[in-house]
């Protein structure tokens, strides 16, 4: 019976891990294509025609692009200020890929932070991410509610000398849930996000209402909850004087027993792991 | 007779005159030629020739008809800029025949300049030039032009305004007159009226030929003035990288002379001092610092050196600041606003770890050098200790910021003997000892700088629950009051900065008297989660205290409500009152 269940899983999984690959990819291909003069606007066509031509037909939430100071939220007041704009890319300025695709029923949700040639003050964010990715893993395992766990992130990055930019996400979320995503031949979007994954949310969001967990991980009380089993699309977001990085993948939470088990990286293959790894 | 000291002097002669000309330095170093202004002669550079030739190769000259160069004969004509280009270039060929020359000019030595740089004859031989409070003739022709093509208001004000300032220009276009007055009345008096009026230090400046050579100066004005108004030339391209040093309160030419500038110079680096004209002689140290910074930039092929992007660059880059409580909050966040306009940040805090982490993080954003510092500003002899290292490694601090505090919450009854003497320890006494220390450094070197210290609103805001807090912040706050007033006469400013409810951790270090520690501990927690909400970031106080340096604000109230109760403390303190009854939500 577990093995049934773990096979199930597993074959779940690696439809979850497909669509990170191929959001990732379209990542790393369209930061290639980035040259200066490009619009916000333009590179976030050029990921949502890569996606398409692969066969994505639905999306969590269609592709953002930040460009320059744009990737630390400056001077963000209503979330209208996420859309792509007609900023220019220059030499040098940091950029950030942010895509959610729904690939065979399946959803990724991935940020790629880049910048047009060398940017040591981005290098440095990046490099600095890698302690919030063990932080993260290391406290969801140990059962820590997520209002701690956002509040203990929100410590290391003042002691980093960064700011907290997720908390300029709609709802200061550093997480939400991602699920299984019905395939439709139709299938709208409501201010860029799909309205099949949006319903999820809601169905989760309610669920969570009447058990006491939200599929939101915020600051806020209505995520004083021990990590809820699912799969969480985890956004740890820095910002330090117009300059951000962030970077975004699946964290998966269990019910196992086993720490090991109970929570851990749907895939350890992504470019921002291999360049920490490359770094060591 | 010379107050230049070692200087090799020889004479050149040119166009029937005789230039006298001095070196300093290593004359394989690059060569650096120091241009002298009206009424002045080529010692004006007494202060800054010396600190230059510890690096370059130090040429000055006494324009024709000062100091010991001969006068043309007759005088009239005699004063064009075409012939003092052609001194220009006999000089050079003197001294530095094969390699293009950094020019440095101050008043008409920069006018001068700016002939030299912009015209063909020249191109080549010239590497960088400094420019300070001297306009090109051509570029101020221009500009009035402008102006008078299309008067706005504001370009009828910058007209009317620089106009009045040019008083002295009109005066010297009336014949013997001025030369009268120079050999008479006013040659004598003239030290005594720089002294006064512009502040410069008493010493051998100005020398015993100022009335002859500002007798022969006043054929600068009357040959060059009118013609080159009149048909400005309209090429006047600099061929040369140029760094414009601004002096802000320049009782002769206004700031806005050099908006249209980027036009004519492609590579230009702008820089402003809060000093009067002379800046020669009462800002040497910076002076050499910019020159030096610039001509090492320009010989090694980066003509717009400065990586700096901050919004104040242009008055802090270079610039030596000290903070202290850098490791967190408030001061870490003031020392990344200086490090983006290019200042060297010395990080100060008790914290080692975190004290290196804003040094490091300073250089990525911009800062020349960094460096951290582990230090208690409470304790005396610490904070001495660190004042002799940084005069002696790093130099005399310009900007010196007294942040680090810590809080205290509670009522009066509760609050030990202990609590207060740890409160006003560090953010009475830590002030006290920046300000002594260091402030003393600033006097003594009398170059003017600025002092920041952090008071809070609790300074004018009571509060039945800060008694010991609000106590020491409203003794910081007279403190700076009481020191802007002692030191505004050498030119040192002092602000006082009253953020109000700052997104910072100083509420998960605050004490609160009279609760055990479990209670304390869900205080802070509590403080922390409100100040989280109100959400006001630190980096917002750091600008308003660059803001403050750079307008030389005595009292800034930073956040909304700490404006609000500055406002209501003097409308109506008995709301202030009203509200310092009311217990704290915790």
């Amino acid at each position: 019976m577990a093995t049934a269940v773990n096979s199930e899983l597993s074959v779940e999984l690696s439809g979850f891990r497909r669509v990170q690959q191929l959001a990732y990819a379209c990542a790393e291909a369209v930061a290639a294509r980035l040259e200066p003069g490009v619009t916000e606007r333009e590179a976030a066509r050029m990921q949502r025609v890569w996606l398409r031509e692969r066969g994505v037909k639905d999306w969590f939430h269609l592709p953002f692009a930040w460009f320059g100071d744009r990737t630390a939220f400056v001077n963000f007041r209503v979330p209208l200020q996420f859309f792509p704009t007609d900023r220019r890319l220059e030499p040098g300025m940091p950029f950030i890929l942010d895509m959610a695709p729904v690939y065979e029923g399946f959803t990724a949700d991935i940020g790629y932070s880049g910048s047009l040639g060398i940017n040591p003050v981005q290098d440095r964010l990046m490099a600095d991410l890698e302690a919030h990715r063990e932080l993260i893993l290391r406290e969801v395992r140990e059962r820590r509610p997520l209002r701690e766990i956002y509040e203990d992130v929100d410590r290391l990055m003042v002691r980093q000398g960064y700011a907290n930019r997720h908390r300029a996400y709609p709802f200061g979320v550093i997480a939400h849930k991602v699920d299984r995503v019905r395939e439709r031949r139709w299938s709208p979007h409501l201010f860029g996000f799909g309205t099949q994954s949006l319903k999820g949310l809601a169905a989760d969001a309610l669920h969570g209402h009447r058990e006491g967990w939200s599929p939101l991980w915020s600051r806020y009380r209505f995520s004083d909850h021990p990590p809820r089993p699912g799969l969480w699309a985890v956004e740890p977001h820095l910002g330090f004087r117009g300059t951000g990085a962030k970077f975004e993948e699946i964290l998966v939470v269990t019910d196992s027993r086993d720490p090991e088990q109970s929570a851990f990286w749907l895939d350890d293959d992504l470019p921002h792991v291999r360049r920490w790894a490359e770094e060591k | 007779m010379t107050v230049l000291r070692d200087a090799r002097e020889r004479r050149v002669r040119t166009g029937g005159i005789e230039l006298c000309v001095a070196e300093l330095g290593d004359p394989s170093a690059p060569t650096v030629v120091l241009i002298h202004g009206y009424p002045d002669s080529k010692e004006v550079w007494s202060e800054v020739a010396p600190r230059l030739a510890e690096r370059f190769h130090v040429v000055l000259y006494d324009v024709r008809g000062h100091g010991r160069s001969t006068a043309p004969r007759p005088l009239r004509g005699g004063f064009t800029l075409e012939k003092l280009t052609d001194d220009f270039l006999a000089v050079i060929d003197a001294v530095s025949p094969d390699r293009p020359v950094h020019l440095v000019g101050h008043d008409w030595g920069s006018v001068q300049a700016w002939e030299f740089v912009t015209v063909r004859r020249t191109e080549g031989r010239v590497a960088s030039f400094t420019s300070m409070s001297g306009p090109s003739l051509d570029h101020l022709g221009l500009w009035i032009d402008k102006r008078l093509r299309r008067p706005t208001p504001r370009r009828v004000a910058q007209l009317v305004g620089q106009g009045a300032k040019s008083w002295y220009v009109y005066a010297l276009h009336t014949p013997r007159l001025p030369e009268l007055a120079w050999r008479g009345p006013l040659g004598t008096h003239w030290p005594r009226l720089l002294e006064r009026a512009e502040k410069i230090p008493r010493g051998t400046y100005p020398t015993a030929s100022l009335p002859r050579d500002a007798a022969h100066g006043a054929w600068l004005y009357r040959d060059n003035i009118r013609p080159r108004l009149r048909r400005p030339r309209r090429d006047a391209y600099a061929h040369a990288p140029v760094q414009l040093i601004t002096p802000l309160d320049d009782a002769f030419l206004s700031e806005t002379l050099y908006d249209d500038l980027d036009r004519w110079v492609p590579q230009l680096t702008r820089r402003t001092l809060p000093a009067k004209h002379w800046i020669p002689r009462t800002r040497p140290d910076r002076l050499a610092a910019w020159i030096t910074e610039f001509v090492t930039s320009v010989e090694g092929g980066r003509p717009d050196a400065s990586p700096a992007t901050g919004k104040y660059a242009d008055r802090f880059g270079g610039q030596l600041v000290l903070v202290t409580g850098a490791g967190s909050g408030i001061g870490r966040a003031t020392a990344f606003a200086f490090a983006e306009a290019g200042a060297r940040v010395v990080a100060v805090d008790r914290d080692a770890e975190a004290a290196a982490r804003t040094a490091e993080l300073s250089r990525l954003l911009g800062a020349p050098r960094s460096w951290a510092e582990t230090v208690d500003v409470s304790d005396e002899q610490a904070m001495e200790k660190l004042a002799a290292k940084v005069a002696a490694e790093y130099g005399v601090v310009d900007v010196l910021v007294n942040n680090a505090g810590i809080g205290l919450g509670g009522s009066f009854f509760d609050t030990t003997p202990e609590d207060w003497k740890k409160v006003l320890d560090v953010n009475l006494w830590g002030v006290i000892h920046g300000c002594r220390l260091f402030g003393r450094q600033m006097t003594e070197r009398g170059q003017g700088g600025h002092i920041v210290n952090t008071a809070s609103a609790a300074a004018y805001q009571p509060s039945k629950a800060l008694s010991a807090y609000g106590t020491s912040k409203a003794a910081v706050l007279m403190l700076s009051e009481c020191l802007r007033a002692e030191l505004a006469g050498q030119g040192i400013g002092v602000s006082a900065i009253c953020p109000g409810f700052v997104n910072t951790n100083i509420t998960s270090t605050a004490r609160f008297a009279g609760v055990d520690a479990e209670e304390e501990k869900r205080r802070q927690k509590r403080t922390a989660r409100l100040y989280g909400l109100r959400n006001y970031p630190p980096e917002k106080v750091a600008d308003a205290i660059l803001r403050a340096v750079v307008r030389n604000e005595a009292v800034v109230p930073v956040t909304p409500e700490a404006r609000g109760a500055r406002l209501l403390s003097r409308l109506a303190p008995g709301a202030l009152r009203a509200i310092a009854r009311l217990e704290p939500p915790l």
